[in-house]
């Protein structure tokens, strides 16, 4: 647990009580302390709207008909749950996967960049922006506006722009405008930062499609409404094919997006373990990763209280992660809940065990996971090293052919190039 | 008198001749960290009153020149407690001045210490960005205690509701964004602005100060009698990068 988060058990309690009877996040959309709105007076009015909207059009049956024919149609779900045989033989325990690396686009990204974009259009939005930062929001939300006739302009950081190029390929053909951001660390932050200036220019006309379960009020909680259709399709999978829930249940975190869809429907099982893991990057120091929920402490970044990567002063300190997703110093407001709770757990893999993972995971069953997944894949070896011939299920995010760059100078070199 | 009073005095007397009192930004330790007690005074020479900005990573209302400004004062080591430090040490211009910050600096220095350690050094008010009316209370309270001012930000996009709401609790005096936008861009003044100025000086009890894309004598001229203040931030920020008079540049941005 994260030193810098103390809470008594009886805070604890009551946390983890509000949560499952469904309060947060609260009429000032907290989750228990973390949350809230803090943004320019310019975008209040764009933000009511939008927390508006979701009330209005979010539970309507049209929308939800809307949603799920296009979810089962165009996106493929529901995506398959997936035994992997040969890994559980040399993991020594049971392994499953929700195989959201089948979701069109390749990743989870696109159940929520689908779900606001349907929003977007029902509350008249004229064009659509979005920051991403291994591009998989990206080109989901390119490929979200590109179905619905809506112009898409995506932010990203010069560093992610290179590292993960097949990416911004595939945003530009499907009629996105890609704008390289060059300030601050050019990487997902920065990416964030320029996507709400832009909407600061025309809250009116604009829809900001963020992209993670992070941002002001109501964004964390829209994107766990839009993404936990991936654990209700995982336990419902799961106990239909086991008879049983899985032992524990694993997602990787950077801003938390696919870990929040994945644990929110598992949150009230209580005999289910719920393990976040963050990208460890080099190590613990300040600076050599990018695992807020194991090494930052509480402060305000781009719209919401929570669990920062940042100095005395409390200035954002920059990350590292050999992973575009997972490489941001904030998280979202409810992982910063689910942690000071104690339902979940939270924890790292480094660059390293991530790519070895990633390997083993490739080799194994026939999966590339992506560099995101891989540090998920790293937690779940080392807890089923723990808890031999228990069952684990584990969300394969995406998959990796984005990282194939990185995997070449990686992975690749080490076996002497990409021949 | 109070430091929110003197801020608020300060803005009325600089508007008593009918043109509005000349609120100037600059970025704390911009361009050169050892030249800030020089900037300072100097800015504050032609100035009603002094915003001085603490640099943060995160600048996500500013445009390019204040990203800008505040990355090379970061690289300087520029912090809130520096800032703090510089203006203890330093003989203090007569202007009020206004510490412009992003939350999380001021979060993290802790409110109540901040109160008091800015009220000492002559800190008259607070503008914080990324703090929105609703979520203030806190730090509303604390610098409260202190007589400090934590100024309200209103937009164009603002409810009347809101408006009202936000003016009233509005110390020292009310930041009317002029434009929807992040600083630093250039925007003629059109009739609808002054529309909305109006509008934000009947809600306000205390002086209103239009601010966002001032940069020229004409548009400084153009709010004469609508509101009581013009903030001159990205355009007075360049002057101090290319190494020009501050205090001579906002003598004809208000005499012009």
């Amino acid at each position: 647990m994260n030193a810098n988060v103390k809470f008594t058990p009886e805070e604890q309690q009551r946390l983890l009580d509000a949560e499952l009877a469904g309060k947060f996040p609260d009429a000032r959309g907290r989750f228990g302390p973390y949350g809230g709105r803090y943004v320019p007076e310019t975008l209040i009015p764009a933000l009511e709207r939008l927390e508006a909207g979701m009330r209005e059009h979010l539970p309507r049956e049209d929308f939800q008909r809307e949603l799920a024919g296009q979810l089962e149609s165009w996106v493929g779900r529901p995506t398959a749950l997936s035994y992997a045989p040969r890994l559980s033989a040399a993991w020594g325990a049971e392994v499953w996967f929700k195989r959201e690396d089948l979701a069109h686009t390749g990743a989870h990204k696109i159940n929520n960049a689908l779900g606001q974009a349907l929003l977007a259009q029902r509350l008249g939005a004229k064009r659509i922006v979005a920051e991403t930062g291994a591009g998989q929001h990206g080109v989901a939300s390119a490929a979200a506006c590109a179905r619905l006739g809506l112009p898409c302009t995506v932010y990203m950081g010069a560093i992610d722009m290179e590292r993960q190029a097949p990416n911004v390929g595939r945003m530009r053909l499907m009629g996105a405008t890609v704008v390289p951001v060059t300030g601050g660390d050019q990487t997902l932050r920065s990416a964030i930062d320029e996507a709400l200036r832009d909407w600061v220019s025309d809250p009116n006309g604009t829809f900001y499609l963020l992209g993670s379960a992070v941002g002001p009020h109501p964004y964390p909680v829209l994107v766990r409404e839009l993404q936990s259709v991936i654990g209700r399709e995982a336990r419902t999978q799961y106990l239909k094919r086991q008879g049983r829930l899985p032992d524990a249940v694993f997602a990787c975190v950077g801003g938390g997006s696919n870990a929040i869809g994945m644990f929110h429907p598992f949150v009230a099982d209580r005999e289910v373990a719920i393990i976040g893991v963050e990208a460890g990057g080099r190590g613990t120091g300040l600076g050599q990763n990018a695992a807020s929920l194991s090494y930052g402490w509480p402060g305000v970044l781009q719209g919401c209280y929570s669990l920062l990567l940042q100095d005395e002063n409390g200035q954002i300190h920059e990350t590292d992660s050999i992973s575009a997703g997972l490489d941001y110093p904030g998280v979202g407001p409810e992982h910063a809940l689910l942690l000071s709770a104690g339902r979940v757990q939270y924890e790292s893999a480094t660059d390293d065990e991530a790519l070895a993972a990633l390997q083993e995971c490739a080799t194994l069953e026939g999966i590339l996971p992506a560099l995101e997944t891989a540090h998920a894949l790293h937690g779940a070896k080392r807890w089923a090293a723990r808890n031999p011939g228990r069952q684990l299920l584990l969300c394969m995010s995406g998959r990796g052919d984005k990282d194939m760059p990185t995997l070449q100078r990686t992975l690749l070199a080490d076996q002497g190039g990409a021949r | 008198m109070k430091p929110h009073e003197r801020l608020s005095a300060a803005i009325r007397k600089g508007a008593a001749g009918g043109e509005p009192a000349i609120v100037a930004f600059l970025t704390a330790g911009f361009p050169e960290a050892k030249k800030f007690r020089e900037h300072l005074t100097a800015v504050a020479a032609g100035a009603d009153v002094v915003e001085i900005g603490v640099p943060f990573t995160d600048p996500m209302a500013d445009g390019m020149t204040i990203q800008r400004s505040s990355q090379a004062a970061l690289k300087q080591g520029v912090s809130l407690r520096w800032i703090l430090a510089e203006l203890g040490a330093m003989q203090r211009p007569a202007a009020p001045l206004v510490l412009m910050s992003y939350l999380n600096p001021l979060l993290q220095y802790g409110y109540e210490r901040l109160a008091a350690d800015a009220a000492a050094v002559g800190v008259c008010g607070f503008i914080v960005p990324d703090l929105p009316f609703d979520e203030g209370d806190d730090l509303r309270a604390a610098l409260r205690m202190a007589g400090v001012a934590l100024v309200q930000m209103v937009t164009p996009v603002t409810m009347p509701e809101r408006l009202a709401r936000v003016c009233a609790a509005s110390e020292g005096f009310v930041y009317a964004v002029t434009m929807t936008g992040t600083t630093g861009k250039s925007v003629e003044v059109p009739d609808s602005v002054l529309e909305y100025l109006a509008r934000v000086r009947a809600a306000s009890p205390v002086p209103v100060c239009a601010g966002f894309g001032i940069r020229s004598a004409a548009q400084a001229r153009d709010l004469r009698g609508t509101v009581e203040g013009a903030v001159v931030g990205s355009a007075l920020v360049e002057v101090l990068e290319r190494g020009e008079d501050p205090t001579a540049w906002l003598r004809a941005l208000r005499g012009g």
